[in-house]
């Protein structure tokens, strides 16, 4: 997990700036994951991912004059890892049809009963039963595999979101700091992401269930 | 203490809250309304325990690391930056 260092950041930026290799190593190991995560909800390796680390930190070290603190020094690195990321996947994604904007509900509509039920209009038609697999175990083998393709096959926007707010478990004010959105396109985001992976989770626990 | 005449929250409905609800954005009406059909319906319970679930697992995946070359890349990029 990073620790947000806020209160350290002068300490921090007066290292960096005066060369001590130290200090940028301890931060580099610190923030790889977050970083490598964020560029992963763009990127489609972890060679291409530790690209756009690099090019953040050196567009970082650049920049350290220009930082002006308004917002603590991990914010502002990750805001630099969302816009290089970013910028550089928009080009390839143009070339590949526009995925159309993902308004689809939490659950399958099918899965609800009518409107016009005559005793439990909307309610489920087909129920959620809970899963045997332990908790412990959802990030074991096969399942674990699942979690991550379900990941893998959201749409970047949501994929950011998920990685700060469920990965990382930061702040929701941080995250939207980050990836420069209100909050409530946030939620938006972070529950359809959230949906898509407990609906695969689901599809695959409980197909396995009932063979 | 629930209001009788709140409403009711059909579960299509509900599913769709459970973001808001968990981060604690919901209305105090809707947050009753809420609660009150979670007491009632096991299959909503049995949604709200995989989605805290799925967000518990999603918070214990494995951290991903940068590989020595590219630490050693960066490294080397630091001490060139400080020359400059």
């Amino acid at each position: 997990m990073t620790s947000t260092l806020g209160a350290n950041d002068a300490v921090l930026i007066d290292a960096l700036k005066s060369g001590d290799e130290r200090a940028f190593c301890e931060l580099v190991d610190r923030w790889s994951s977050v970083m490598l995560r964020v560029a992963l909800a763009h990127a489609r390796s972890h060679a291409i991912a530790e690209e756009v680390v690099q090019e953040a930190w050196l567009t970082v070290l650049r920049s350290l004059d220009r930082f002006e603190r308004r917002s603590t020094l991990r914010t502002w690195v990750l805001g630099i890892v969302v816009n290089i990321a970013r910028a550089r996947f928009r080009a390839e994604r143009r070339l590949v049809p526009l995925q159309p904007e993902d308004d689809g509900p939490t659950v399958e509509p099918s899965r609800f009963l009518p409107a016009d039920h005559p005793r439990w209009p909307h309610h489920w038609a087909i129920e959620p039963v809970p899963w045997r697999t332990p908790e412990e175990d959802l990030l074991a083998g096969e399942t674990r595999k699942i979690i991550d393709q379900a990941i893998a096959e959201l749409p970047p926007a949501q994929r950011e979101v998920l990685v700060l707010r469920d990965l990382e478990g930061m702040a929701a004010d941080e995250a939207c700091n980050i990836l420069g959105v209100t909050s409530t396109h946030q939620r938006v985001l972070l529950h359809r992401a959230r949906a898509r992976v407990r609906n695969a989770l689901e599809r695959y626990l409980t197909g396995k269930g009932a063979a | 203490m629930i209001d009788r005449d709140l409403p009711e929250l059909p579960c299509r409905d509900l599913v769709e809250l459970v973001t808001e609800y968990l981060e604690d954005r919901l209305s105090a009406v809707d947050r009753a309304r809420f609660d009150a059909h979670l007491a009632e319906c096991d299959a909503c319970r049995a949604f709200m325990d995989q989605f805290r679930q799925t967000i518990r697992a999603l918070g214990r995946l494995p951290e991903e690391s940068l590989s020595p070359e590219a630490r050693a890349t960066m490294l080397a990029a630091f001490r060139g930056w400080r020359r400059e």
